[in-house]
């Protein structure tokens, strides 16, 4: 795993802790330490928003938020498609998704990496 | 050229067409369009140009999709992009880089490199631009007449100035975004692609317009329109946005972007300078949006359902780990760890709340200038012409979305509609484009504005070297062309 190897590359406020819970989160790795340089270097582009004062803004979630949006009757329109949209999947039963053992935690942040190997 | 990432069977081909009905279907009856491949298409495979989605077949049309077979578009293939759209080049797909079909022209090889250009041009070819690099490339190949693009910070745009075809963004709640695999859901449009106005005027007519399955299309009655033949602007008020005048823009687009002041202004158009100070701040602002949305939207990749799946048994967890390690490239990773570490209880507010405040500012900034009386803006669409594939890989994914999207995003971040007109080529013979922002909802007056400008600068057709042969005609012609 990356973090603990370039952990100098990163600034203060991102710790192994903040790398190894993002890991996590985001299910997707740093790979190396090229990764937590990426995010070290999105971290200090976005800092740039600190410059701009934005006392009393109110925060903007979408450029329709002065429209009423379109909400539809809540009925079934469509459907009985199971099948069709069970071809796109790549193990299943009956009708069923198919995962593997479920309430396993991802392995700790040392042990992470032989973990996925093959992967 | 790898512009095409699928192509359709020619059985659907059949079926899609009304050929031998011989009843036309609609104003693009048997029209040859191309579709970006993050739209998903019924029974043809739908990629995002992503090992995350390599044989995912969609079992229905995007609604665009549908709208455009219905009025009888014949639907010749899927096209390249970035790895889920996130790019500017349209290099970071799995299928490889799309080549911008300019690199091929006689223009490009007589201006650029008279003697040492090697025959196939492996080395000088250049980048179309991003993400909808294949369908600017099918259409400015002449492959087809229309193709669709979605643009979410310039992804129509930048790849339509780079290859010299009209790139239209469409104001959000416009278009219909059912299935168009979401990017960033608060910007995305879906993007129209053609070789003049005009023809961005049809394909708009056929897009737009509410849409029961998605609540942000507005309930507005859309009328299509056609364009006047002789456009009026003497009537218009055109503000030239000083902070686009941006580092990095090349000497030669700021020479053509006054040039088309001054054509508007000896038109009789009041032209004036006009100021939208958050600018600066609009691609900082767009980009922590972008990440933390990017986060979300790529959590339904997780192997179970669709999609690519790691032979990752262990547990449910390492399966989703291991499937998207597998699935994704790393820029796409990278922006989900950026995303999720911009939305993180202790970040949310210092990020991302922070960057919605910002939005509001830039949107306010279009806002006071259009309530001014400004009814078009006029801008750069890009800071420079096309560069060869290998210089534009020297950097990487994100300083490189951070210099093309530049001049583009802030309308995305407003909702504005935008175009991108080719209007003349640079010194290397590779087209440059402008860029005109019009007011939410007012696509008449943008296209109009357009088109009065695609007729003053008679921008030059693309003369590749096979076709010029066979069309030697048409080619001397049109060849009257040139702004300057």
């Amino acid at each position: 795993m990356a973090g603990h190897r370039c952990i100098e590359l990163v600034p203060q406020a991102v710790t192994v802790e903040v790398l190894d819970h993002l890991e996590q989160l985001a299910l997707v790795d740093f790979r190396d330490a090229e990764g937590v340089e990426r995010l070290r270097k999105a971290i200090q582009f976005a800092d740039q928003l600190h410059e701009v004062n934005t006392d009393g803004v109110e925060p903007m979630d979408s450029v329709l938020e002065d429209r009423c949006l379109y909400l539809r009757e809540d009925d079934v329109t469509e459907g009985n498609c199971a099948n069709e949209l069970l071809k796109n999947a790549r193990e299943k039963v009956e009708e069923y998704f198919v995962a593997p053992p479920g309430n396993i935690p991802l392995p700790k942040l040392e042990e992470r990496e032989t973990f996925l190997k093959g992967s | 050229m790898k512009a095409a990432a699928s192509l359709a069977d020619l059985d659907t081909f059949a079926e899609l067409g009304s050929v031998g009905s011989g009843q036309p279907l609609g104003v693009l009856d048997g029209i040859p369009i191309a579709v970006k491949d993050n739209f998903n298409t019924a029974g043809i495979e739908t990629t995002c140009a992503s090992n995350m989605l390599k044989g995912y077949i969609s079992p229905y049309n995007a609604t665009v999709v549908q709208k455009l077979l219905d009025q009888g578009a014949v639907l010749l293939g899927k096209t390249n992009l970035d790895e889920f759209a996130m790019g500017s080049g349209s290099t970071d797909g799995v299928f490889g880089p799309v080549r911008n079909p300019w690199s091929y022209s006689r223009q490009y090889k007589e201006k650029y490199v008279p003697k040492s250009f090697s025959e196939d041009g492996e080395s000088n070819w250049v980048i179309t631009g991003g993400s909808s690099g294949g369908s600017a490339a099918a259409v400015s190949s002449f492959t087809c007449f229309a193709a669709l693009g979605s643009d979410t910070g310039g992804s129509t745009r930048n790849p339509a100035a780079h290859c010299g075809v009209v790139g239209l963004k469409p104001t959000y709640g416009l278009i219909s975004r059912h299935g168009l695999i979401p990017l960033v859901n608060s910007m995305d449009v879906p993007g129209i692609l053609t070789r003049c106005v005009d023809d961005a005027a049809v394909v708009l007519g056929s897009l737009a317009g509410h849409d029961p399955k998605d609540s942000t299309t507005i309930q507005d009655n859309f009328k299509p329109f056609e364009l006047p033949d002789l456009p009026d602007v003497s009537k218009l008020s055109i503000g030239i946005p000083k902070e686009y005048q941006a580092p990095g823009l090349s000497s030669e687009i700021l020479a053509l972007w006054s040039k088309a002041a001054d054509l508007f202004k000896h038109a009789g158009a009041k032209v004036t300078e006009v100021s939208l100070p958050h600018t600066r701040y609009s691609i900082v602002c767009y980009h922590v949006l972008c990440t933390a949305e990017v986060a979300s939207n790529m959590a339904r990749f997780d192997g179970l359902e669709y999609g690519h799946r790691s032979d990752m048994n262990k547990s449910t967890e390492s399966m989703y780990a291991a499937t998207r390690r597998e699935g994704f490239n790393d820029v796409v990773r990278g922006r989900i760890l950026s995303g999720n570490y911009f939305l993180l209880k202790q970040n949310y507010e210092n990020y991302f709340i922070k960057a919605q405040k910002v939005r509001r500012l830039i949107a306010n900034d279009f806002l006071k200038v259009f309530r001014s009386g400004v009814d078009i803006l006029l801008t750069p669409t890009t800071l420079s012409d096309a560069v060869p594939y290998i210089e534009f890989l020297k950097e990487d994914n994100r300083t490189r979305s951070a210099q093309d999207d530049i001049l583009t995003q802030a309308a995305n971040m407003a909702g504005l509609p935008a175009i991108n007109v080719p209007a003349a080529l640079s010194e290397r013979g590779l087209p440059i484009g402008l860029q005109f922002i019009g007011r939410s909802f007012q696509e008449k007056q943008l296209l109009t504005v357009a088109k009065w400008f695609e007729k003053q600068v008679k921008f030059p057709m693309i003369q590749l070297e096979e076709v010029k042969r066979h069309n030697h005609d048409v080619f001397q012609h049109q060849r009257s062309a040139s702004f300057s």
